[in-house]
């Protein structure tokens, strides 16, 4: 009874709709409002939409392009840098080396001149040393002398009992003794012997 | 009609339920008769009008480093340039048909995604003299510009191919007239339109059914009313995919069409 009821409502329903029209027919408002807008866009698209993309698109090519080309100008830019900083650096070695072997050179002048200096000096002191020894000898000679002649003369006048130191003195038997000394003539126990 | 048998067996269990017939596509707005202004018309205007703010405001100012919105109008404008009018037409004349394919694109693809988009919610392309307004646009470039080409006879001509024997051509020119006169254009049009309007009385029913059960049914009804409206939301996902798909395969066939019209042999 139900399924009667709706079979017979779908069926007024499939006449109302067909009475309205099939689906597969076209509405004729409708097709007609399908061209007129499909031409709307059409003609905004083909106008306004379509140059400035595709001008876009140009001018992205021409843009990556330029940035190329930039790019390899840069490139060029550097290799060029890079070719005159090794020439200066090749320049700069150059350089070092010469001061380096001007500065060897320099070395090697200054040590000898330092060297003859200090030989010159150490000469000087030498010298000086040897003359200074000489002095001293010399004077220790002649201190020696005297000292001798004294002990010697005072020994005599202890062994004589009397004074000889005047008469020594005046006389000068000691200096003599001690030339002839010096020069090997003299014999001591002559000396004893007499005295 | 098959699809009203089986809305009249829901309708038998439910009782009262109206289920969703092919009337509820017919909304006139304005008027009356054949020349109503109805609601699949306003919104192709309304449609129109948001495409073209849309595309003349992301291309206003089309800078070499896109913005957002250029972002997205040139990946569309990319897709069917490159990746229909380039690939099929070929590289010397494609230029010339982007207006036209990018046109097409996304006039039925903003279309189609009215389909599930709320508050307008209604596929445009349902409503069959719309798919036949864009088809009549293809059908009448693909044939003016092969006439064009070569002439109206030996346009005919070239609709057989050379070198067959000469028993078999009087067969293969009338299925060739008939391909290029009556096949293609009632496809290209009744596929968009039918896919349209079968997902879209699909959800009707889905979401429609599932209201009716859970607001008049018993438990039992109430849980399969929940289970209708998931499947609702399934197939609206599914839609969104098919509705991207006509738009893209219509661009793409009717490439095909004048990419035939424009090579030598077809």
């Amino acid at each position: 009874m139900q399924l009667f009821t709706g079979a017979t409502q779908v069926a007024t329903l499939v006449t109302a709709g067909e009475a309205e029209q099939l689906p597969v027919l076209p509405h004729w408002g409708e097709l007609i409002f399908g061209v007129i807008a499909f031409a709307i866009l059409y003609w905004i698209v083909r106008e306004k939409v379509v140059p400035r993309l595709e001008k876009m698109y140009a001018d992205r090519t021409a843009a990556i392009e330029g940035g190329m080309r930039q790019a390899e100008e840069a490139q060029q830019e550097a290799q060029a840098a890079l070719e005159q900083y090794k020439a200066q650096l090749a320049e700069a070695r150059v350089e070092a080396a010469r001061i380096r072997a001007e500065a060897q050179e320099q070395g090697a002048a200054i040590i000898a001149e330092l060297r003859a200096q200090a030989q010159a000096e150490a000469n000087r002191i030498a010298e000086a040393s040897h003359k200074q020894i000489e002095a001293e000898r010399a004077q220790a000679i002649v201190s020696l002398r005297s000292e001798v002649g004294r002990l010697s003369t005072e020994l005599a006048s202890r062994i004589v009992g009397e004074s000889l130191q005047d008469e020594v003195r005046q006389s000068g038997i000691v200096d003599r003794f001690l030339a002839e000394l010096e020069q090997g003539g003299a014999r001591p126990e002559t000396v004893g012997q007499d005295a | 009609m098959s699809l009203n048998v089986l809305g009249s067996l829901a309708s038998a269990e439910g009782g009262g339920f109206e289920t969703p017939t092919t009337a509820e596509f017919y909304q006139p707005l304005l008027f009356d008769g054949p020349l109503a202004i109805t609601r699949p018309a306003v919104v192709l205007m309304l449609s129109v009008g948001l495409i073209a703010w849309f595309l003349i405001a992301t291309t206003r100012r089309a800078a070499i480093v896109p913005s957002k919105g250029q972002w997205v109008t040139e990946g569309a404008y990319g897709f069917i340039r490159n990746g229909v009018a380039r690939d099929i037409i070929g590289s010397k004349d494609f230029l010339r048909f982007v207006p036209l394919l990018f046109t097409m694109f996304v006039l039925i693809l903003v279309n189609n995604l009215f389909g599930v988009i709320p508050p307008v919610q209604f596929p445009t392309m349902s409503r069959i003299g719309i798919p036949i307004a864009l088809t009549l646009v293809v059908y009448v470039v693909y044939h003016y510009i092969g006439i064009k080409r070569v002439g109206l006879g030996a346009y005919f001509k070239h609709l057989v191919p050379d070198g067959l024997p000469g028993w078999i051509v009087p067969l293969i020119f009338v299925l060739e007239v008939i391909t290029f006169f009556i096949t293609r254009p009632l496809t290209l049009a009744l596929r968009l339109f039918g896919n349209m309007f079968a997902g879209h009385l699909l959800l009707l029913l889905f979401i429609t059914g599932g209201e009716y059960m859970i607001i008049h049914g018993g438990i039992g009804l109430k849980i399969a009313g929940a289970g209708s409206f998931a499947m609702a939301f399934v197939l609206t996902i599914f839609e969104i995919l098919i509705e991207f798909l006509q738009a893209y395969i219509f661009t793409l066939l009717a490439a095909t069409y004048i990419a035939g019209s424009l090579s030598d042999e077809h």
